[in-house]
């Protein structure tokens, strides 16, 4: 992500460490209106309205899982399809060879599976998981992220990171305590 | 740099003394009061990654750990002999393997019930049972597909089952219920491991965080895919697990619906019904429920989870069972006026047959617990007692057994030609494979409650009051 900013070489960012919920998403929509772009925050839990005070609402797992369920119901529908009609034609009780209304319930099961993938693999793609290491887990507190601590980091690729500005910007926020965010 | 370190308590409710009304009106709570983010965490947490295990688990597990060994016997003998050792002969083909199968299948369906509809339905009672009860799917599911795989003959060919391009130039019978059910089980156990491991991912970061032994901590760490809490993440994980809601709620209906077909297509006498998709449906749904009860009561007792296991959730669950109950009642009284009014002297016969003849005190038993049983479940003294509520859960697990055995062998024994005609009894192996299924099934919920969080600990923290967080500046934290 090179050409955004100003880069301090060895530092990810600052984060700001918060008790409730309430408070890290009022820091976020100040950090928003503030100007800042690259920010992420941390909770133990999905907090609503969180994604858009960080400036991110939209995704497009929706369409990977649409498109996944189309494929897979087609597939599905397909594979009977050849299977009984062109590869190894065979007459049960005289019913035609394509005797569609018996291919649905495949058809509708790979439709499910696949799209079920879309929507579990497509996530994780998304989200860039797995991803074993990440600069903030060097943050000595960040364990408690996974237990009722909640944190915002503003990174130092964003335009406007200025060290001691970032700093002296949280520290309005009443954070519990501010720290910088080594790679 | 404010220091502002609480623990919020909070008020869930006033107390009964306050509102001076008899306790019996106020509702409970879906998560006791005085619980915090840390406490929730910790107390789930802690059953997890305490160094002792408890002696009542080791107990459990091992006398769990004998069923398997009954099960590894049966069928390696199984393997062996071939399943001329089973009971089955002509003209009862299906015995006590599809009993057992279309049985455990069933019970599997209530954790995919409580995790994607009532999570679509927004239930919110459903968060402190879903996690166990996907699990109790997952071990269902393995347990149910014993059976089938077994009951080919020769297992070790079963993957002709599957649609492949190979040397003798087949391709299976699509046109058959019985494929389709080789579709539909093993979707449904994918989708269903891939939901409990997403929801599973947020909580195995919190015992990675929390573990304090280094190898613990890496394999935990290793399962969490280095979740980190992320709000962007969070946003897509949320948008992925109401689209695997909502792609599992057509899934589990469709599933018994296939497993009825493979009834329901056929031409014999009690099985060949139009109703018997919703009827297996619901049945599939009751069976789960009294089984979620039976797992429920107990583990809250032993791990002390009264206060994220509430009243509450076992009286709805009471309330579910009640339901379902009354539609599959419904339906037994629908094959009553299905066959008379059909006229068919055949349906006529085998519903006389069924109520009377050799089997006759099964059917009996199979009305007294899934009929009579559940009607405990209209007043609140028995759906607020543990007690009754275990009670009626169990009578509820033996009937739904009996409902198959009656669907299944009693039908089958009897059929158009009398000359054709014999009897049914499951042999020492029917009974070894049933009985080890169910040993195999708590074995691994043993080891799931040891090992994996029981409860969804994330979704527990959502339901304490101070979680919610309002874009109005300058408000206090609620």
């Amino acid at each position: 992500m090179g050409g955004i900013g100003k880069p301090i070489s060895g530092l990810y960012g600052v984060i700001a460490e918060f008790t409730n919920p309430q408070d890290l998403l009022e820091a976020a929509n100040k950090a928003r209106d503030e100007g800042f772009t690259e920010m992420d925050a941390f909770s133990p839990f999905p907090i609503h309205g969180m994604s858009e005070a960080v400036g991110f609402n939209k995704t497009r797992l929706s369409t990977i899982v649409l498109v996944m369920g189309i494929l897979g119901g087609l597939g599905g529908f397909f594979m009977c399809w050849y299977a009984n009609v062109i590869a190894y034609p065979l007459n049960i009780g005289g019913k035609p060879f394509n005797s569609w209304p018996a291919w649905i319930p495949i058809a509708f099961e790979c439709a499910i599976l696949l799209a079920a993938f879309g929507a579990v693999f497509g996530m994780l793609a998304l989200n860039g998981l797995p991803m074993p290491y990440h600069p903030v887990f060097n943050v000595r507190r960040f364990d408690q992220a996974s237990r009722d601590k909640f944190f915002l980091v503003i990174q130092a690729r964003d335009p406007k990171f200025k060290l001691d500005e970032v700093r002296n910007f949280l520290d309005t926020l009443h954070p519990r305590e501010i720290v910088d965010v080594p790679w | 740099m404010a220091e502002k370190e609480t623990t919020p308590v909070h008020e869930v409710r006033p107390t009964t003394q306050e509102l001076r009304v008899p306790a019996r009106f106020i509702p409970s709570p879906t998560i006791e009061p005085g619980h915090s983010f840390a406490t929730i965490t910790d107390h789930i947490s802690t059953i997890v990654l305490r160094r002792k295990t408890p002696i009542g688990w080791l107990i459990g597990f091992l006398i769990s750990l004998m069923g398997v060994g009954i099960l590894t016997l049966s069928l390696t003998v199984l393997v062996g002999k071939g399943v001329g050792i089973w009971g089955i002969n002509h003209p009862v083909g299906w015995g006590f393997d599809i009993i057992n199968f279309v049985w455990w299948i069933g019970i599997g369906h209530a954790g995919t019930l409580i995790s994607a509809i009532l999570l679509l339905l927004r239930q919110e009672w459903r968060t402190s049972i879903n996690r166990f009860a996907e699990a109790m799917t997952l071990f269902a599911v393995a347990s149910a597909g014993i059976y089938p795989a077994l009951h080919t003959g020769r297992p070790w060919f079963d993957y002709w089952l599957f649609p492949y391009p190979n040397t003798m130039g087949l391709w299976p019978q699509f046109r058959s219920p019985l494929m389709w059910d080789v579709f539909a089980v093993s979707t449904y156990a994918t989708v269903s491991a891939l939901f409990w491991y997403v929801g599973l991912v947020p909580d195995l970061a919190t015992l990675r965080d929390r573990a304090t032994n280094l190898w613990v901590k890496r394999i935990y760490g290793m399962f969490a895919l280095g979740w980190r809490g992320s709000a962007k993440h969070w946003y897509r994980y949320e948008h992925a697990y109401l689209l695997l809601a909502g792609l599992s709620t057509p899934l589990v209906l469709s599933v018994h619906t296939i497993v009825s077909f493979d009834f329901a297509v056929a031409q014999l006498p009690g099985w060949h019904a139009t109703f018997f998709p919703p009827y297996f449906v619901a049945g599939a749904v009751f069976a789960g429920f009294a089984m979620v009860l039976t797992l429920a009561i107990p583990a809250r007792k032993f791990f002390r989870l009264e206060d994220f296991i509430t009243m509450k959730h076992l009286e709805n669950m009471g309330k579910v069972l009640l339901a379902t109950g009354m539609i599959v009642v419904y339906a037994y009284a629908m094959e009553w006026f299905y066959g008379i009014y059909s006229g068919n002297p055949f349906e006529i016969f085998m519903l006389k047959n069924r109520a009377t003849g050799p089997y006759g005190s099964m059917y009996i038993a199979l009305w007294i617990c899934n009929g009579l049983a559940p009607q405990l479940m209209w007043f609140k003294r028995f759906r607020t007692s543990t007690f009754w509520l275990f009670v009626v859960a169990m009578f509820v697990n033996v009937g739904m057994w009996l409902e198959r055995f009656v669907i299944i062998p009693a039908s089958l024994h009897r059929d158009f030609l009398p000359s054709s005609w014999g009897m049914y009894h499951g042999t020492v192996w029917d009974w070894g494979v049933y009985v080890g299924s169910i040993g195999l099934f708590f074995a691994l919920l043993f080891l799931f409650v040891r090992l994996l969080p029981m409860i969804s600990i994330f979704e527990m923290r959502t339901l304490l009051p101070e979680a919610q967080a309002h874009h109005t500046e300058g408000t206090e934290a609620q």
